[in-house]
């Protein structure tokens, strides 16, 4: 009964969340959920300039989000607005702006509700590569960088004195979010991009001891999230990236429960 | 100044301009390998922006910095609040900026008196305890350079002096240079090779008894402070007030707003204790 699309979608989604996992926790402990939010926001208009320029879609999403990155750490120098201003000025005009540009464009018909909410089923072998190629790197890159990550997280002036080169990590984090809202756009759509990385890690906080644990946890978390609401989606014909979210925020009240943890109590 | 192969770190009339105001200005000062050197001053008088200086956490407006290359820094700040969504013992914190080993570990967390509480959250740490375990990691890197901002704040009163005096340990036995902020003058009289005084600027200089003697430290801390440095005898009748100002426990009505503000941090955590071994409880009946 699995088609050959459901696998494809199956295979993809582990991908990204593999890579969500750990990623996510950094944002919660560095609370930049809204930072996620508006690069995702932005991601729409990486689409708009890609189908106006005829480029590939992933690669200008990410080319978008690192600009848009880029563009918020110059505007808190140089603007007297707080951090949250600038974000939601900026995913709010980008959101427009990409509206404004795909309605120009009436000779492409683009599937908005596609890009908004994911097309996970419509996944292609190319896809895969672009996930599991893309995502590996990225992987990779976290694993090399994560301890001076977690200490720059922890505390930016001790990551500094103690020479751990935090600015310059906090660059390269910066190119792993955007590389993982360009892969993970496909999967569950622009406006829930965040929510996949969130809400497995915020599951995963009750279970964890150490920061590792967490990270690997959470993107066990996001692997059963897409695995159940996958099926989820299949078996009631309900649209498959919300179908994820919601299979992940069943996790996350399951997580809040108060049930006894008899590890935590054994000592 | 003495110019000395052995200095790690050494400000050259350093400033900081933030917000159309100099925050410290005018700063030239020094520390060589096998030296305590401690600043004190009034509140906003530039201590931790000083050190922050010699740290290159800050890149100074006017003057010079420098230090020592491949220097091995550790650095205890003023504050660290940790998010609570991050779940983090003490001893993977121990590790932070450097790989240890067990045993290491151990050996640090002895030497402030926490090795109990290795496999603690940080997050679970009372305030005397957290800043034990933030000198143990400073510890644990084996620095040239230790940088300690306000190191004994929430620590009980023979714990500060064991603290001390453990300072002091680490300064022989590395052989490392110590930058101490404190606001104890009582203190850091006794274990300082050098105080500097600040306030916006060096308001004087030298060894304790220099300073302590001296006028500018008369007026900046007052002649009963002076004085009291001599004799000194613990007796704390009063509280400082966030704004400054000055509490004395015989206005009740005062005392209590003040017990109340106070208290607050450790009443909202008692009850969600409360909370957790209800539900724990409720569990077990089931």
């Amino acid at each position: 009964m699995f088609d050959d699309f459901f696998v494809r979608a199956m295979i993809g989604g582990i991908g990204v969340a593999l890579i969500a996992g750990p990623l996510g926790c950094i944002i919660i402990w560095r609370r930049l959920a809204y930072f996620g939010d508006t690069l995702s926001h932005s991601a729409l208009l990486g689409v708009a300039l890609a189908l106006l320029l005829e480029l590939n879609i992933t690669l200008a999403v990410f080319g978008i989000s690192v600009a848009v990155s880029l563009l918020l750490m110059l505007l808190q120098r140089r603007a007297n607005l707080s951090s949250d201003s600038l974000l939601g000025l900026l995913a709010h005009s980008a959101l427009a702006i990409s509206l404004v540009v795909l309605s120009f464009m009436s000779w492409i018909r683009v599937d908005l509700i596609g890009f908004l909410f994911g097309d996970i089923l419509a996944i292609t072998a190319r896809d895969l590569i672009i996930i599991w190629g893309g995502g590996g790197a990225v992987l990779i890159l976290l694993m090399l960088i994560w301890r001076p990550l977690f200490a720059a997280t922890v505390n930016m002036e001790i990551a500094t004195a103690e020479g751990t080169r935090p600015e310059y990590i906090n660059f390269i984090f910066m190119i792993v979010m955007a590389a993982v809202i360009a892969i993970s756009m496909k999967i569950v759509g622009v406006l829930l991009i965040t929510a996949l990385l969130i809400i497995p890690a915020a599951s995963a906080r009750r279970f964890s001891t150490s920061p590792e644990q967490m990270a690997v946890l959470s993107a066990i978390i996001g692997v059963i999230s897409i695995c159940a609401g996958l099926m989820g989606s299949l078996e009631w014909d309900i649209p498959a990236g919300p179908s994820i979210v919601v299979a992940a925020v069943i996790c996350f009240v399951l997580s809040i429960l108060p049930i006894k943890l008899s590890l935590r109590n054994s000592h | 100044m003495l110019e000395n192969k052995d200095m790690l770190v050494s400000l050259e009339n350093a400033g900081i301009f933030r917000s159309k105001r100099w925050l410290v200005k005018g700063v030239t000062m020094s520390v060589s390998a096998g030296e305590i050197v401690t600043l004190i001053g009034p509140n906003g008088s530039g201590k931790s922006t000083t050190a922050k200086l010699a740290l290159g956490i800050l890149d100074a407006d006017e003057g010079s910095v420098y230090r020592k290359p491949n220097l091995r820094i550790s650095y205890v700040p003023q504050k660290l609040d940790l998010n609570w969504a991050l779940p983090l013992t003490v001893t993977r914190f121990l590790c932070l900026t450097n790989r240890a080993g067990i045993s290491e570990i151990e050996t640090a967390l002895a030497s402030t008196k926490t090795l109990h509480l290795a496999r603690e959250q940080m997050n679970n740490l009372s305030g005397g305890e957290f800043q034990r375990v933030l000198l143990a990691r400073a510890i644990l890197r084996s620095p040239d350079f230790l940088v300690l901002d306000e190191p004994v704040q929430g620590v009980d009163f023979n714990g500060e002096l064991a603290l001390f005096s453990l300072i002091e340990d680490i300064r022989r036995q590395l052989n490392c240079g110590v930058l101490l902020i404190s606001h104890d003058l009582h203190i850091v009289m006794s274990t300082t090779d050098r105080v500097i005084c600040l306030n916006g600027h060096i308001c004087c200089s030298g060894t304790p008894a220099t300073v302590a003697s001296s006028a500018e430290f008369k007026s900046l801390f007052g002649e009963r402070v002076a004085s009291g440095l001599a004799f000194y005898e613990h007796k704390h009748d009063h509280e400082h007030l966030p704004d400054g100002g000055i509490h004395y426990p015989t206005n009740k009505t005062n005392a209590s707003i003040n017990d109340s503000t106070k208290s607050n941090p450790v009443s909202g955590k008692i009850p969600a204790l409360a909370d957790t071994a209800e539900s724990d409880q409720d569990s077990d009946n089931v």
